[in-house]
C-alpha cells in the first residue's frame, strides 16, 4: 500500500473514495426508483464510449453522412452493434432520466435542501435534449432533416429577430452542410463536455446535502455517537452491490432491444430516417423522436406558432421552479393527502398521453385531446401550489379560478369556423380538465379523507 | 453491521465469481469495439488482390499496377537481362536475398516465380521513394558501369533488374516482392500466394 | 396502499404506450399484403439476388452493399456471384466482388428518361418498415393507359416506373370499386410462380436493408444467457451483503 500512500500524499484519493463511496451514508430504504441515478450515469458512459467509436467512421458532410452511417452498419466490423448501442442508448437514457425525475417528483427530492440538486438536474435534462436533438440530425435521413427543420423554424417565430436567429443557427438559409457540421461539433464536443461537468456538479451537490428517500425523512437528523446517521448505510458495499443488480437488469433490457428490436418498433429509429435527407420532399408525417413528443404536442396545441413555441419552452421552464411551487413540508407522496397522489397520477398519465399524441398524425379528436392535455399539464403546477397547505387551502376558490382560466383559454381559441365535429369534441373534452380539477380540488374539499395527511415518521420505514 | 455472524468465505466467493463473470462480459464487449478498428470491408476491397493482364506487356518493358495503395512494377525481362544477373553478383550487397523481403517461392537470384516476369513493389527500401526503371545500358547520367536496373532519384540508390541493391547505395536491402501467382499464361494475380504456395 | 395505486396507474400508462399502434400511412389507402419474410431461406435470398441483378439493378443501385458480402451472407462462393455482376467501374472493367453494387445509370440521364432518378434501394425495406409494402408493390401493377408507361400501381399511386416484371407476371386490370386486381394478359409465369419471384425479391431486399439481421439474434441469445448468469450471481452477492441491514 505504499503506492497508495504515495498518491494520497499528493492527491486525496482515499479521501475522495471515502467521502463519496465508502463512507457516503445513504438511507437504507431506497426502492426501485433509486436505481435510475446510477443507471443514468451508466447511460452517459455508454453514449460517450460508443460515440467515440462512431466518430471514427462517421463523416459530418451532407454528401457523405447518410452513406457513412450505412458504411458503419455494413462495412465496419462490429459497426452495427456499436451504432445500435448508441441509438438504443439515447432512448434508454431518456427512459431512465424520466423515471429519475418522476422519482424526485413523488418523493419530493427537489425540495429543500436539495433545490440546487434539482436545478442542476434540470440543466442536465436541457443539455441532454440539446445533445439528442443535434445527434438526431447526424444520420442525415428524412426525419433528421425535417425534424430539425421544424424545431429550428420555431426560432423563426420570435418576433422581429426570428429570421436572423434561425439563419444563424443553420449557418444557411436552409438546413445544409454547415448546419450538419456545427451540430456535429456541438454533439461530439461541446455538449458532452457540458454534460459531464454538470453531472459532476450534480453529484457533488447531492453528496453535500445527502440523498432523499421514499419516506422523505432527513436521515442526518438522527445520528449515533460516531456521527453516522442511524438510518444510513455506507454506499459501498451496500448500494454498489445493489446497483450492480440494477445494471445487469438494465443491460438485459438494453441488449434485448439492441439485438432483437433495434428500431424500437419505429420509435427509437424512425423508418423514414432510412431515406436520405431531401430538401425537396417533405415526408407525409413528421414526428420528432418519442422523448420530445410531450413538448411537441404542447407546441401543436397552441395555434399561434410564436405562442406555441413559448408554451413549449414554458412547459420545460416551469419545472425549474417546482421547488418554490410545492411548499408542502412533507416530501414523500406516502404521507401527503390522497388529492396529491391523484394529482401526480394525472400528471404522469397526461405526460405519457401527450407523448403518444406527438408521434401520431393529427386528427380533430387527437388535436383536441392534445389541447386538453396541455391544459392539464399547466394546471398541475397550480394545483401543486394549492396543495402546499392542504389544511388552509381554499379549494373552492381555486377551483373557480382555475376553471375560469381554462374557460378563458377556451374562449380565446374557440373558433366559429369549427366544424360540427370539432365543436362537439371541444365540449366533450372540456370534461377532462373539469374532471381533473374536481378530483384534485373538490374531492379534498368535500371528502375529508382525501385531504388528510399522515404523520411523517422520524425514522425511515421498511 | 457488526462483523459477527458474517460468512466471509461466501462473501469472498461471491465477490470473486461476480467480478470474474463481469470481467468476461467486459472482455466480450470489447471485442466488437476493438474489431471496429481493424480494416473495414471498404479497406479490404481496396486492398483486394489485383488481376493483371500480362499478355500485352512487351518483352523488355515495364508496367505499374496499384495494389493496396502501393505501386507494383511488372517487368517482362529479356534473356539478355536475365543473363546479366549472375555477372554482377560481386557488386551486390545481398545477392541471394537473405536479408530481404520476398515470398519463399521466388527464386533467390532472379527473384521471380517465372524468370521472365519480375513482380516487385515500386518502393525504395531506403526511404520509400519510387525508383525509376532504367533498362538501358550505360546511359550518360548513370555512368558506364550501369547495366540496366532501377535507380532511386531521391538518394541515388541503385538496384539491378532483379531489384537487388548495389553496394554503396544508401538502401540496405533488396526491393520487396509481393505475394503473387500466375492464374494463366497471360494473367497474373498480385496479393495472393496461390494454391501452389 | 397509496403507493400501489400509483404503481397501477403507471403500469396502465406504460401498457398503453406499448400497445399503441404506430401511425404509418402507406402511399395509398389499400392495406399491404403480408410478405411473410423468411431470412433463413437462403435459397430464396439467392434467387432474389439473381432476380434483382437481372431486373432491377439496371436502374436501382444498392450502393451501400458489396457483392462479396451478399455472396458470403447468402452462402455463395465468391465465384458464384461473378455471373451476377453486370456493372462496370470508371475504367470500364467489370466490378470486382468487393465493389459496392452501384450501377452505371447517370442521374442526369435518368431524369431525362424517367423524369426522376430511380432511388437507390439498399435500405428501402427499412424505410418502408419491413417487406410487406415491397411485396404488395411488386404484385400491385395494373394496366392504366393514362400513365406514361401504361401501368399504375395499387400500392404506389401514379408510379413513375414501368412494370419491369410484366414479361413474367403478365398484365393485371384494376376493379376500382373493390380495389381488386385480376390478370387479363398472362405472362410467362403462373400466378404462383410469380408470387415466389415477388417473395424472393422482397426477402432479398429485406436482407440487404440490414445484413446484420442474419447474425444479431444469435449474438443476442448469447448475450442474454450470459447476463442471466451474471444476474444470479449479482443477486446472490447483494443478498449476502444486505444480510447486515436490519
Amino acid at each position: 500500500m505504499s503506492l497508495l500512500n504515495w498518491v494520497d500524499a499528493r492527491f486525496p484519493l482515499t479521501e475522495t473514495w471515502n467521502k463519496h463511496i465508502a463512507e457516503y451514508y445513504a438511507p437504507k430504504n431506497f426502492n426501485f426508483f433509486y436505481f435510475f441515478g446510477s443507471l443514468a450515469l451508466l447511460c452517459l458512459v455508454l453514449q460517450i464510449v460508443t460515440g467515440i467509436f462512431l466518430t471514427m467512421h462517421y463523416k459530418p458532410d451532407a454528401e457523405m453522412a447518410f452513406a457513412s452511417v450505412e458504411y458503419i452498419m455494413r462495412d465496419v466490423p462490429g459497426g452495427w452493434f456499436i451504432r445500435y448501442m448508441h441509438s438504443t442508448g439515447a432512448s434508454m437514457f431518456f427512459i431512465v432520466i424520466y423515471l429519475h425525475m418522476f422519482r424526485a417528483l413523488i418523493y419530493g427530492s427537489f425540495k429543500g435542501p436539495r433545490e440546487l440538486v434539482w436545478l442542476i438536474g434540470m440543466l442536465i435534462y436541457l443539455a441532454l435534449m440539446a445533445e439528442a436533438f443535434m445527434g438526431y440530425l447526424l444520420p442525415w435521413g428524412q426525419m433528421s432533416f425535417w425534424g430539425a427543420q421544424v424545431i429550428i423554424n420555431l426560432f423563426n417565430t420570435i418576433p422581429f429577430i426570428g429570421d436572423v436567429v434561425s439563419t444563424t443557427i443553420r449557418g444557411d438559409f436552409v438546413i445544409s452542410d454547415p448546419t450538419l457540421n456545427r451540430f456535429f461539433a456541438f454533439h461530439v464536443v461541446a455538449v458532452p463536455l457540458i454534460l459531464v461537468g454538470l453531472v459532476f456538479v450534480h453529484i457533488v451537490a447531492l453528496h453535500a446535502v445527502g440523498s432523499n428517500n421514499p419516506d422523505g425523512v432527513e436521515i442526518k437528523k438522527l445520528k449515533d455517537e460516531k456521527g453516522i446517521p442511524l438510518d444510513g448505510i455506507p454506499f459501498h458495499p451496500y448500494y454498489t452491490v445493489k446497483d450492480i443488480v440494477g445494471v445487469v437488469v438494465f443491460f438485459i433490457v438494453f441488449f434485448f432491444i439492441v439485438f432483437f428490436m433495434p428500431e424500437g418498433g419505429g420509435y427509437f429509429i424512425e423508418h423514414a430516417n432510412f431515406e436520405p435527407a431531401n430538401a425537396l420532399k417533405t415526408p407525409e408525417h413528421i414526428a420528432p423522436v418519442w422523448y420530445f413528443t410531450p413538448f411537441y404536442t404542447i407546441l401543436r396545441a397552441v395555434p399561434d406558432p410564436w405562442y406555441g413555441t413559448l408554451a413549449m419552452f414554458a412547459a420545460i421552464a416551469i419545472l425549474f421552479v417546482l421547488p418554490w411551487l410545492d411548499k408542502n413540508p412533507i416530501k414523500s407522496v406516502r404521507y401527503r393527502n390522497k388529492a396529491h397522489l391523484i394529482n401526480l397520477a394525472w400528471f404522469a398519465v397526461t405526460f405519457i398521453v401527450l407523448g403518444m399524441l406527438g408521434v401520431m398524425a393529427v386528427t380533430d379528436g387527437l388535436k383536441e385531446l392534445g389541447t386538453r392535455g396541455t391544459q392539464i399539464y399547466f394546471l398541475f403546477f397550480a394545483i401543486t401550489y394549492v396543495h402546499s397547505r392542504p389544511q388552509q387551502a381554499n379549494y373552492l376558490m381555486w377551483f373557480v379560478i382555475l376553471l375560469v382560466s381554462v374557460l378563458f383559454w377556451d374562449f380565446l381559441r374557440y373558433d366559429s369556423s369549427f366544424t360540427e365535429n370539432q365543436a362537439s369534441l371541444f365540449w366533450q373534452m372540456l370534461l377532462l380538465p373539469i374532471a381533473y380539477l374536481a378530483t384534485t380540488l373538490l374531492l379534498p374539499h368535500f371528502i375529508g379523507g382525501a385531504n388528510r395527511e399522515k404523520e411523517v415518521p422520524t425514522r425511515v420505514t421498511g | 453491521m457488526a462483523d459477527t455472524g458474517v460468512d466471509k468465505k461466501r462473501r469472498r466467493f461471491l465477490i470473486g465469481a461476480t467480478s470474474a463473470v463481469g470481467a468476461v462480459g467486459v472482455g466480450a464487449i470489447a471485442i466488437p469495439f476493438i474489431g471496429s478498428l481493424t480494416p473495414s470491408a471498404r479497406a479490404l476491397a481496396a486492398g483486394a488482390p489485383v488481376e493483371v493482364d500480362i499478355s500485352k506487356l512487351e518483352v523488355g518493358a515495364m508496367m505499374s499496377v496499384e495494389w493496396q495503395g502501393k505501386v507494383v512494377f511488372v517487368v517482362n525481362r529479356t534473356p539478355e537481362m536475365l543473363a546479366k544477373l549472375p555477372e554482377i553478383v560481386p557488386q551486390l550487397k545481398d545477392p541471394t536475398s537473405v536479408d530481404s523481403l520476398q515470398p519463399t517461392y521466388v527464386d533467390k537470384e532472379t527473384r521471380a516465380r517465372e524468370a521472365e516476369f519480375l513482380v516487385m513493389l515500386g518502393k525504395c527500401t531506403h526511404l520509400g521513394c519510387a525508383p525509376q526503371f532504367r533498362p538501358e545500358v550505360a546511359p550518360a547520367d548513370l555512368g558506364a558501369d550501369w547495366k540496366g536496373g532501377f535507380y532511386c532519384p531521391c538518394h541515388g540508390s541503385r538496384f539491378d533488374l532483379a531489384g537487388r541493391v548495389f553496394k554503396g547505395a544508401p538502401a540496405g536491402t533488396n526491393m520487396e516482392i509481393p505475394p503473387y501467382y500466375f492464374v494463366s499464361d497471360s494473367m497474373l494475380l498480385i496479393g495472393e500466394n496461390g494454391a501452389a504456395a | 396502499m397509496k403507493f400501489n395505486s400509483l404503481k397501477l396507474l403507471l403500469a396502465a400508462a406504460f401498457f398503453s404506450v406499448a400497445v399503441a399502434p404506430v401511425a404509418y400511412s402507406a402511399s395509398s389507402g389499400v392495406p399491404n399484403l403480408d410478405a411473410d419474410v423468411d431470412l433463413s431461406d437462403k435459397v430464396s435470398l439467392a434467387r432474389g439476388a439473381k432476380y434483382y441483378a437481372n431486373f432491377c439493378m439496371g436502374c436501382h443501385s444498392l450502393e451501400f452493399s458489396r457483392y462479396n458480402r451478399v455472396a458470403a451472407d447468402l452462402g455463395m462462393e465468391e465465384g458464384d456471384i461473378k455471373p451476377l455482376i453486370f456493372t462496370r467501374d470508371d475504367d470500364d472493367n467489370i466490378h470486382k466482388p468487393g465493389a459496392l453494387m452501384v450501377n452505371a445509370l447517370r442521374e442526369k440521364d435518368a431524369i431525362r428518361w424517367f423524369g426522376i432518378a430511380p432511388p437507390d434501394l439498399t435500405v428501402i425495406a427499412r424505410a418502408r418498415g419491413g417487406g410487406d409494402w415491397l411485396y404488395s408493390y411488386l404484385k400491385g401493377f395494373y394496366q392504366d393507359d393514362s400513365r406514361p408507361f401504361g401501368v399504375n400501381n395499387l400500392y404506389f399511386s401514379n408510379v413513375g416506373m414501368p412494370h419491369v416484371l410484366q414479361e413474367l407476371q403478365g398484365l393485371q386490370a384494376l376493379d376500382k370499386d373493390t380495389n381488386t386486381l385480376t390478370l387479363v394478359k398472362p405472362g410467362k409465369m403462373s400466378a404462383g410462380e410469380y408470387d415466389q419471384v415477388a417473395k424472393d425479391l422482397t426477402n432479398f431486399l429485406v436482407y440487404v436493408g440490414e445484413p446484420a439481421q442474419l447474425h444479431r439474434t444469435f449474438y443476442g441469445i448469447l448475450t442474454l444467457l450470459f447476463l442471466l448468469v451474471l444476474l444470479v450471481l449479482a443477486y446472490l452477492l447483494k443478498k449476502e451483503f444486505w444480510k447486515d441491514i436490519h
